[in-house]
């Protein structure tokens, strides 16, 4: 399958065992098949591959127990919200509270709804919100980037920059790993008075370098710039003004 | 916000099969699969107001799925490992789940389809079992894992290459 013609057709062989190709389009490929060895072996064994798949391949149904045990977080859920979550919830916290606002439960649906690069804004501060929940804000607490910094070796397959501002009134005071449309992120969680801001760091390869731009959602503001390879993200409920002074001392540190 | 009892469960509960099959898949462990379908079924109640009708499986799917990725960066970050000492083998989650090209190696050396579909990175795992056991279409699929239907076929093509150029299949590529 190295001929250049195969490598356009293979993904149209499939798509034909996989019944999603137009009858134009299968009569286009038949005609192909009948001259082309290669593209018939394929075929052969997609087909193979996808009979052994439905045949060896377990399909995992759901015990009786999660069964029950669905039907009763469903019933504890709808009429209040104390129930206390079970233990692994603590850790992830990805929940917002039954009695949480409409808006930031809306804006958690964004998160999961729209994950798309057109939807990164919202993806960032939702992602923001959610940490501000108990319980999901830092993974290691320090106030000291030569902590933090070896602390993300080994969880990151970069090396995000560390960077702490105790003297400039913005000190670190810890870092997260998140998880936003689908890749990993680096958060550096900074504070400002009583005000949090969240940077995400993530790989870029093949971004070029830009200047901040941003906006706001729901009432956080955010500020975007491209470096060296990385997006970063800085999210915050603080004045646009104070998180653009704040990213501009990031930038020049 | 707050739709009656009857209409989600009708809508939600005849695809738990489906929703524990597509999070055993993804987090390869029967207990925390069972978290992660909980878990996705208190989020499907709270997001029941964007269900506009239609394909429920592939609506509460794409729950399941974005709460299995939560899930398995969370382990990942070694904070089940630390905080809860449970069974849950988060740490062998971490392993594959980082490097896409290493894990596609595994796959070469593993003789039982099972397991190396199960070796296979998510991405590419997601979309075999969602089109092969769960019998969706591309743009079902498309849709539950957020991506262009090509970027689908593209998965699907990389994840049976790697199936298929396994030695135990004898006749690689």
């Amino acid at each position: 399958m190295t001929d250049n013609e195969c490598a356009e057709m293979r993904l149209l062989v499939q798509a034909d065992v996989d019944g999603e190709l137009s009858p134009h389009d299968a009569a286009g490929l038949a005609a192909h098949l009948e001259h082309c060895e290669g593209c018939t072996t394929l075929q052969e064994q997609l087909v193979s591959l996808s009979a052994r798949i439905r045949q060896d391949v377990p399909y995992h149904k759901a015990p009786d127990r999660l069964r029950a045990a669905v039907q009763a977080r469903i019933a504890a859920a709808k009429p209040a919200n104390d129930n206390p979550p079970p233990r692994w919830r603590r850790l992830a916290r990805p929940m917002v509270p039954f009695g949480g606002g409409f808006a930031l439960a809306a804006c958690l649906a964004l998160l999961f709804l729209v994950p798309s690069g057109a939807e990164l804004p919202d993806a960032v501060v939702s992602d923001h919100i959610r940490a501000l929940q108990p319980g999901h804000l830092m993974d290691v607490v320090s106030t000291d980037q030569h902590t933090v910094k070896p602390w993300f070796d080994g969880r990151l397959d970069f090396a995000p920059p560390v960077k702490d501002f105790k003297a400039e009134g913005f000190p670190l005071a810890g870092g997260r790993l998140d998880y936003i449309a689908g890749r990993p992120a680096a958060a550096l969680i900074y504070e400002r008075r009583k005000h949090l801001i969240d940077v995400y760091v993530w790989q870029a390869p093949g971004r070029s370098d830009h200047d901040p731009d941003g906006g706001s959602r729901n009432g956080y503001n955010f500020l975007h710039w491209t470096k060296d390879g990385m997006s970063f993200w800085a999210v915050s409920d603080l004045g646009a003004d104070e998180l653009a002074d704040f990213v501009k001392l990031w930038r020049a540190g | 916000m707050d739709p009656p009892a009857g209409t989600f469960e009708q809508i939600v509960l005849p695809h738990l099969d489906a929703a524990y099959n597509l999070a055993r898949w993804l987090v390869r462990d029967p207990s925390l699969a069972e978290d992660v379908v909980q878990d996705a079924a208190v989020r499907a109640l709270n997001y029941f107001s964007s269900y506009k009708g239609g394909d429920a499986r592939s609506w509460l799917l794409r729950i399941v799925r974005n709460t299995a990725y939560t899930t398995m960066a969370a382990c990942r970050q070694g904070v089940t490992a630390s905080l809860d000492d449970d069974e849950h083998p988060a740490l062998e989650i971490a392993d594959t789940a980082d490097d896409p090209e290493a894990a596609l190696g595994r796959v070469q050396s593993v003789a039982r389809l099972d397991e190396a579909l199960a070796a296979l990175p998510p991405e590419l795992r997601e979309c075999l079992v969602l089109h092969e056991l769960e019998e969706l279409s591309y743009k079902q699929v498309a849709h539950i894992t957020g991506v262009p239907i090509g970027t689908v076929m593209s998965r699907l093509w990389r994840a049976r290459r790697a199936l298929i150029g396994r030695r135990a299949e004898g006749d690689p590529r």
